[in-house]
Order: C-alpha cells, then sequence, then structure tokens
C-alpha cells in the first residue's frame, strides 16, 4: 500500500507555495520548543546546540536539553537511537526545558516516531522531515516512511517534508553530515535570527578544524537558510531582551569543570563514568592551562583515594562521579571523614540502581550522599539546582571542605550535566581561590586533633610542618592522632567531628520562598527541578492559587528557619526525581508507603506531615506534569 | 666568610639526627615479628639520609605491617585496606617535596589492593614501597593470602591451599614501566638495609618484596631459609647489591646479576627455591609520572585569573551595544 492523497497538501505547501520574500506572515511569540532529532553522528546534537548559542547571542532565554541514545553507535533509523537536542527559546528568561515540543526537524521518520511515542510532542506540531526516504532503494524503508508521513497527518501534525540532502548536495560530499548546518539555517529563517551570529558561531564550533570546514559549513547553513526563505510559508519571531552585561552559555558539567578551577582546587582524580565524565574531559583539557592535574585513576576507588590522599597532603582535591562510582568510594569516604580530610566529591547523578538509566536523569542518590559510608559519617550535601549554580557551588564547597576539614558532595544530574543555559559572567574574586598549603612551625601543646569543645573545629596540620608530625589514622583515634584504646576517647571524636555540621549550619540562611509567605500547598524541591517548580508554581499562582515553594541548596545540614516555613502551610509536599509508593497503589498504605528522599527527611526532621510526587522517566520533570500534579493536590485539599 | 654560631648549631642539629629522631613509640607488634627488623631498618635509613621528619611521608593500608607509620617519628597515613598506594600517589602529586614511603602487606597489596599495585607500577611515582610478605593473614588471624604457598594449612584452607602462590616479583617484573624490584629478607638485617636504602635513592617505584616471619601464625614457616643458607641466592653486582665479607662467608650461594637486564631478572624472579635476595632489576630511565604531568607548579592568583577569564571568553556572549566599549581587545 502506498497510498499518499493524504499528504498532497502538505507537499504543496513544501513545495508549491514560494511566498516572495519579505512578504511571509511572521508570528510572534513568547516562547517555542524546538527538537532536533537524527541518528547518531548526523549532528542533530551540534545543530541543536548552536540554535541555542545562536538565540542566546541574540539576547533570548535559552534552555537546552541532550536528546541522547545510550549507544554510541545505535543502529541507523532506530526508534530507541534518536539522538540530538531540544532548544526552548523564550523572551524572557528560559529555566527548564518546559514541556511538549512545538517543532521538530527530523532526519528520519523513525527517530520522530521515538518523539512522539514519547509523548514529547505538541498536538499539531510542526515537523520538519527528511523526505529522501521516500524514493529509497528499499521498498520497506519507503514504504515505511509513507505510512508513518500519512500517521502523523492523520493525527494532526503539520508535516513538511524537505529534500534535505538533496539540498546539500551540490554544497558537500557527504551530504549525511552536512545536512545540520542546513537544518540550522533554517531554524535561523523561522526564528528569524540573524546570519551573522550564526556564522560566528559556526566558526567558533569548528575552531579546531582547518578553514575549509568552516566555509563548508557556512555555505549549508546560509543554502538552509534560502531554502526556508524562499519555500516555507510561516516564520516567527521570538522578541528578545538585550542583556546589559556579558552572559556566559554554558553545560551543568563545564560549569563544574570551571568551578572547580575557580575554587584554586589543583587535583581532579577520576574514572570515566556517564554522565559525569563530560565535567572532566573539559577539565582536562584546561586545567593544566592553570597548573591543574587531572589524574584519571585506574578505578574509582583509587580516585577517590588519590584525591584523599592529594588533599590530605596540600590544597583540598576533587574527585566526580556518578551513582554506582559514588557507591565504590564510600569506604575511602568513611576514612576522609574519619581523618578530617577536606574533600569535594560530585555526583552527577542517573538512573539506578545498578547501571540503571545511564544517560538518563535521576535524584536517587540523596540518601546515599548523606548516609552512605558505614558508621557515623557526617558529610556536607549540597546540590546544584541550576547551571549557574554548578559553577558558584564548586567555589562554595571548596571552601567548607577547607573550612570544617570535611567531606562535601556536591549533587548534580543529567540533566543539568548536558543542559545549557545563559548566565551573568561571573566576576573573578580572590576569595574564590584556597589559600597556599601552610607549612609554618606548629606550635608546642598544639595537637592535630585539637577539637573545639563548641564546635567541633580543630586546625589542620598538614606534611610539611615541622613539629606537627603525627600518624593519620582511619582507626578511632584521639587528639593526638593515637588509636583509642580508651573507650570514651571514641565517643569524643565522634560527638566533635559530629559537631561541625551544626557549626556550618548555624552560618547557613533559611532558603528564600518562591511565591508567597504562606498559604495552601508549600512544594519543596532540591536539585535540576527548580526551574521546572517554579515554572509552575508562577502558573498556578497567575490563576489564584496560594501555592509557593522552597529549593534546597544544602540537603545537610539543613539550614535552620525551615519548620516554621513549613508550618506557616496548609499543606506540604515534595516533588523530585526519586521513587516513592503510589498511594493509590492496592497495598500502599501510611504503615508501609516509601517517601521519596527529601520527603522522608523532612518528616524525620520537623514531625511535619509532608506528603510528595515523583516521577523517575529518565526524563527531566516538566513544569506542565508540576502543575497539574499541584492543580490535583490543591483540588483534594480543598475536597477535604 | 663568617657563619653565625647559632647556624653552625643548627646545621650540626639536622645533619647529624638521631634513630631516636625516627621513633614514635613502641610497636605493638608480636615479639620475633619480622616487621621489627624492616622498622629498625627504616629508621636507620632515616637517620643515615638525615631525612627531615617533617618531610617524610609514611603511608601504609590495613594488616600488621600497615600499622607502621604509627612507629615513625615523620607524618604518616594509615588509611583503609588495600589503598595505600592511590593514597600515596595522591600526596606524591600533590607534594613532590615529601619524601614518600609505603608499607604493605601480601593481602593489602597482592590481594584486595592488586589492582592499584599494578598500576603503581605503570605510573612509576617516585616512592619506596616495602611489600611486607608473611605469606598469610595476621591481624585477622590466619587466612590464606595469595603468597601462601600450595597446600598451606589456614582457617580458610584447613585442607591446605588450593592454589599455587602468586609471585609478587614476577608480576612486577612483567609490568610496563617497571623501575626498580628487590627482594629482602626480615632475617639479614644487613641486605635488608642496603636494599631499602637502594630502593630509597633510585628515583622511581621502587618495590621491594620482603619476606617476613609470623611467629604467632607460621612460627616454622621460613625456618628452612634460616636454617639453611644455601637456599638463599645473593644477588650480587657492581651496580647492585654488594656484600660484606663476613656475610659472603655465610651466604656462599652467590650470583654476579646485573640489574639491568630485565630478562635475567625475570628469570632469576621465577626461582622458589633458593630464594633470590638482592636487586633483580633497576633502570633509572623510566619517567616518572608526576614528573611527566608536571606535578608542584607554583600558581598564583594571578596566574589562574588569566586562565579563567580566557576560557569564560571562549562561552561569553557579549552585550551588542556596548561591544566596542567592554569587549577586551582579544583574538579569536
Amino acid at each position: 500500500m502506498n497510498d499518499t492523497s493524504t499528504l498532497q497538501p502538505v507537499r504543496k505547501a513544501a513545495q508549491q507555495v514560494r511566498p516572495p520574500a519579505g512578504e511571509k506572515k511572521v508570528t510572534t511569540l513568547t516562547e517555542h520548543i524546538v527538537e532536533v532529532v537524527s541518528d547518531s553522528g548526523e549532528g542533530a546534537q551540534r545543530c541543536g546546540q548552536s540554535l541555542g548559542a545562536i538565540a542566546a547571542r541574540m539576547g533570548n532565554g535559552v534552555w537546552t536539553v541532550e536528546i541522547i541514545p545510550a549507544e554510541i553507535q545505535p543502529p541507523a533509523r532506530s526508534i530507541a537511537g534518536a539522538s540530538g537536542n531540544r532548544v526552548r527559546l523564550g523572551s524572557g528568561r528560559v529555566t527548564n526545558g518546559g514541556d511538549e515540543a512545538d517543532l521538530v526537524v527530523a532526519f528520519n521518520e523513525q527517530v520522530l516516531i521515538g518523539r512522539v511515542r514519547a509523548g514529547e510532542l505538541k498536538p499539531g506540531c510542526i515537523i520538519l522531515l527528511e523526505s529522501m526516504w521516500r524514493d529509497d532503494r528499499d521498498p520497506k524503508i519507503a514504504a515505511s516512511y509513507v505510512e508513518t508521513c500519512k500517521q502523523l497527518v492523520a493525527e494532526g501534525y503539520k508535516v513538511y517534508e524537505i529534500p534535505m540532502e538533496r539540498e546539500c548536495r551540490p554544497l558537500i560530499t557527504d551530504p549525511r553530515r552536512g545536512k545540520n548546518m542546513f537544518a540550522l539555517g533554517m531554524l535561523c529563517s523561522i526564528y528569524s535570527l540573524d546570519l551573522q551570529p550564526a556564522r560566528d558561531q559556526i566558526t567558533f564550533a569548528f575552531r579546531k578544524k582547518d578553514e575549509k570546514v568552516v566555509k563548508a559549513n557556512h555555505a549549508l547553513l546560509e543554502a538552509g537558510y534560502k531554502w526556508a526563505e524562499a519555500n516555507l510559508d510561516f516564520k516567527f519571531r521570538i522578541p528578545a531582551v538585550r542583556a546589559t552585561e556579558p552572559q556566559i552559555v554554558i553545560n551543568g558539567n563545564t560549569a563544574l569543570a570551571l568551578g572547580t578551577l575557580a575554587s584554586g582546587m589543583e587535583i581532579c582524580a577520576m574514572y570515566p563514568i556517564t554522565p559525569a565524565t563530560s565535567a572532566s574531559h573539559y577539565l582536562s583539557e584546561v586545567f593544566e592551562k592553570v597548573g591543574g592535574i587531572v589524574h584519571q585513576a585506574e578505578d574509582e576507588i583509587a580516585a577517590c583515594s588519590f584525591a584523599i590522599g592529594a588533599s590530605y597532603a596540600g590544597k583540598c582535591a576533587v574527585t566526580i562521579t556518578s551513582g554506582p562510582g559514588y557507591s565504590l568510594k564510600q569506604e575511602a569516604l568513611g576514612l576522609a571523614v574519619m581523618g578530617e580530610i577536606p574533600l569535594v566529591v560530585v555526583n552527577v547523578q542517573r538512573g539506578g540502581p545498578s547501571t540503571g538509566l545511564p544517560t538518563k536523569a535521576e535524584q536517587g542518590d540523596l540518601l546515599t550522599a548523606m548516609f552512605g559510608s558505614h558508621g557515623d559519617a557526617p558529610k556536607v550535601v549540597m546540590a546544584a539546582s541550576t547551571i549557574e549554580d554548578c559553577f558558584y557551588s564548586m567555589i562554595t564547597a571548596r571552601k567548607i571542605a577547607e573550612t570544617f576539614n570535611m567531606v562535601v558532595v556536591v549533587l548534580s544530574d543529567a540533566n543539568l550535566a548536558t543542559s545549557q543555559q545563559p548566565f551573568r559572567r561571573p566576576q573573578f574574586s580572590e576569595t574564590w581561590l584556597a589559600p597556599p598549603v601552610d607549612q609554618s612551625a606548629v606550635s608546642e601543646g598544639v595537637t592535630p586533633y585539637d577539637w573545639d569543645g563548641a564546635t567541633g573545629l580543630a586546625r589542620r596540620v598538614v606534611p610539611g610542618q615541622p613539629n606537627g608530625m603525627h600518624c593519620l589514622t582511619g582507626l578511632a583515634h584521639d587528639r593526638l592522632s593515637h588509636v583509642a584504646y580508651d573507650p570514651e576517647i571514641n565517643e569524643e571524636a565522634i560527638r566533635h567531628r559530629s559537631l561541625k555540621l551544626a557549626a556550618l549550619q548555624k552560618t547557613l540562611k533559611t532558603p528564600p520562598l518562591f511565591g508567597g509567605e504562606d498559604g495552601d500547598l508549600l512544594v519543596v524541591g532540591w536539585g535540576s527541578t527548580k526551574g521546572a517548580i517554579e515554572e509552575a508554581v508562577e502558573r498556578l499562582r497567575t490563576e489564584g492559587c496560594k501555592v509557593s515553594s522552597m529549593h534546597l541548596r544544602f540537603l545537610q545540614p539543613l539550614p535552620a528557619g525551615i519548620k516554621e516555613v513549613l508550618q506557616r502551610f496548609k499543606k506540604v509536599m515534595t516533588i523530585e526525581g526519586n521513587w516513592c509508593d503510589r498511594p493509590e497503589d492496592e497495598i500502599i498504605d501510611e504503615t508501609n508507603r516509601r517517601y521519596s528522599a527529601l520527603a522522608m527527611l523532612l518528616r524525620a526532621r520537623y514531625l511535619v506531615d509532608v506528603d510528595c510526587w515523583s516521577e523517575v522517566q529518565g526524563q527531566p520533570i516538566k513544569p506542565g506534569t508540576i502543575y497539574r500534579v499541584i492543580r490535583e493536590n490543591l483540588e483534594n485539599e480543598a475536597r477535604k | 666568610m663568617t657563619i653565625h654560631g647559632t647556624e653552625c648549631l643548627l646545621r650540626m642539629y639536622e645533619e647529624n639526627p638521631d634513630l631516636e629522631d625516627y621513633q614514635g613509640g613502641v610497636p605493638r607488634w608480636c615479639t620475633g615479628c619480622g616487621d621489627n627488623a624492616i622498622l629498625a631498618a627504616v629508621q636507620r635509613l632515616c637517620r643515615d639520609e638525615a631525612l627531615r621528619p617533617e618531610k617524610t611521608m609514611f603511608v601504609s593500608g590495613i594488616g600488621c605491617s600497615s600499622r607502621f607509620p604509627h612507629y615513625m617519628k615523620t607524618y604518616g597515613f594509615h588509611g583503609i585496606h588495600g589503598r595505600a598506594l592511590p593514597v600515596a600517589e595522591g600526596i606524591k602529586m600533590a607534594r613532590p617535596d615529601l619524601h614518600v614511603f609505603v608499607n604493605t602487606g601480601d593481602g593489602d597489596c597482592c590481594s584486595i589492593g592488586a589492582a592499584h599495585w599494578i598500576h603503581a607500577i605503570r605510573y612509576n611515582m617516585n616512592m619506596t614501597v616495602m611489600l611486607h610478605d608473611n605469606e598469610i593473614y595476621g591481624l585477622t588471624k590466619m587466612q590464606a593470602s595469595p603468597t601462601s604457598p600450595k597446600g598451606l594449612r589456614s582457617n580458610t584452607t584447613p585442607r591446605g591451599a588450593y592454589l599455587n602462590a602468586l609471585n609478587p616479583l614476577s608480576i612486577t617484573l612483567g609490568v610496563q614501566n617497571v623501575s626498580f624490584v628487590a627482594q629482602a629478607v626480615d632475617w639479614i638485617p644487613e641486605v635488608l638495609y642496603e636494599i631499602i636504602a637502594a630502593a630509597f635513592r633510585h628515583k622511581g617505584f621502587s618495590f621491594v618484596r620482603i619476606m617476613q616471619r609470623c611467629p604467632e601464625w607460621l612460627p616454622n614457616h621460613f625456618e628452612p631459609w634460616l636454617n639453611d643458607p644455601q637456599k638463599t641466592l645473593l644477588l650480587t653486582h657492581e651496580h647492585g647489591l654488594r656484600v660484606s665479607p663476613s656475610l659472603a662467608k655465610v651466604y656462599k650461594n652467590q650470583l654476579q646479576h646485573d640489574p639491568s637486564s630485565l630478562d635475567r631478572a625475570r628469570e632469576i624472579a621465577s626461582g622458589i627455591d633458593p630464594i633470590p635476595v638482592g636487586i633483580l632489576y633497576r633502570n633509572p630511565d623510566v619517567p616518572c609520572y608526576e614528573e611527566v604531568r608536571h606535578a608542584g607548579a607554583l600558581r598564583s592568583s594571578e596566574f589562574i585569573k588569566a586562565g579563567l577569564e580566557a576560557e569564560f571568553d571562549k562561552f561569553t556572549i557579549w552585550p551588542q551595544a556596548a561591544d566596542a566599549k567592554t569587549r577586551p581587545a582579544r583574538a579569536y
């Protein structure tokens, strides 16, 4: 069967309607969500990222999210192999990837089916589809293409079939690899973006390649732009507000790496693990330029131990990993706690347990971060909630680690890791940097663990300091670092190590509220969900709902004043990317329900009833989903 | 040139340290434990080399031997089981100015920490590693270790160890970038000292396996070697170990071995009876990882700032109106 009749109007739109330039109807929008999807290796990611960067250069708010298959080279034209980028463009600031897409560029119909099935496309979404498959020599492929087009049209999508490869062929020897820039050109035309910043972006993206490559890509960009101008019957404009200050556009992992640089840390020990590794890739490229070292260790345990050794003997070091690696480091982290060695550990969370969802986001490691290792092992746990936060968290983490001689865990996740968002270019400050390693002689009477009775703090004694010689040990020890044979010494040491968290807590401010100071519902979140939660809360507040949100940056210790905030709301719930049992399940009740991590913590700490809602589908939680969840909760509460 | 009296005194003090300057408390090892002999040799070495205690670092894992740093009056790091080497590597990378020694046991190094051992050889960082090998787990009370000979009865092998013992010398000599391998025994103190001293003086990862008696769990294990000097093959060479005439009289079973020959070293390493004692291999030309990576580079805040700003520049979008005014003149 090869019935194409229903596609006729679509083909007409693409091929026959040629409105004279400048007379196209331009629709003004406040925001739009664009996806570019292809087989792996066809450059859809570069196309999407470039679009984000160009729009940001023009002054638009931007958030880009990578669409990543689990394999490096998944089979071509496979539904699960979709690789690409989602770009949310807005007039104002954009804080998350948004809901469903408004426009999709797809290089084949199979990767597109993947996005349709995942429910990622808005009803009536515009689809720009590579049309070469219609005439494919393999009748199965041609049939699949035709059938898919038919269905999409039947479902109400606006399908534009575009001969992208054919148009690229005169310009490049391998059009399969060049059409991403052709697509970029089309998108620039569609969104009324200037060509010059687009050319600049391409020059930057291919800065390591020779000039021929840059020129070829410029030509493809221009061809795509011209083609869209001549052949497409629609055009959008998203008014931009030009920033008055310089902005930087990076993803969360690059921000973590830049934060490492800015913190004055000098050694990063790591072992490759998705989705954390790209932070180390970037760090490997730039760290040596400022005298730093990235050590790729033989395994996660070695990476952690290496960082502990480096930290113990010099400036605070960092180890960067993801969930499975974080688990492997646990025993070594206990040693750092016991020896009071400053250390920064980054966990870019992914779906778990076990290998789980290596390339997808989840917030499943909060409790492990807090209570991991064995025995009483108090650690500081922070969670970055924006790209900008990834940068500054590293500076703060290093400072806390060295001030309190503690392990500081910085949680990020796969969503922040690969998403890009512009933020104000940081202004360098000397105070970011670690002080030089103290090599002065230790005064008479000072012991290696000179715990202060009130705060538990002790000054750190570093190798090289005369008169400071002692043997650091993972065994229970006294103030001299001598093995504790006296039964009371162990308790004394545990007490002091625990006090340090309280001392840090005294310096933390109560997290600000988003929305009103009191009301019907307070949503509490942590980590990468901040933008989506606040967007949903904002929407509900404009509709008159008395809902607010609070986002926690410090999870351990929890800042003071939170209980008072919780008590000002009729209901409190968390929204998290980790599992909680669904109350509607038959055998789930109050006595056996497993709560989401933060909900459990808040309930335990404040004796306040805290409900929770969670989603663990590996995707960033959408603001629209959160909006519906909050609405339902408010309605249920009203009915009570 | 005049020298002030106080300076003179200071120099005299620093250059003539006593053994006591390195003795950090009374060892709690069993009477007759081979660890005591290793401790004595190391303290002597520190004194003879006049190592500054604050610049000297002993790193260990877990086990009887890993208590070693507690008994030195230097800096010590008594860490976790199997991870002494990566901790020591981190220390050396952060502080190439420190003298780093590692004390590890046959369980610590060859079993739980085996992965780190292999890679530490390849990194070839400048440190002296002593494998205290008593062929048994001591602290956990007599379980077979990877170096326990086949047939050895222990609490986990009551009918005798099932497998052939792992040979730490052959393994070390088989890894890329190996630069120093020697074997010593705790019951010949003179040779033990000479070998540890040679290991210390070698620039690179110096690996010394020390056969060491455990009087508690295997009291007669090494008796045949103690009683019969012929069961010890002394490796001597003008570029290797040189022994005193009195010792040479006792240990007549000697072999001239040039430690620059890796093939020959591998051949000798595979011998179990007689056991080779001496320097099997030495190659001073293998690059050290900390030097390859330029560890210890001095950094100023201006240097970091410049590097950071250059990175920011790569990702910066400049406000277009103010372009000409605020944008620093830089070629992209």
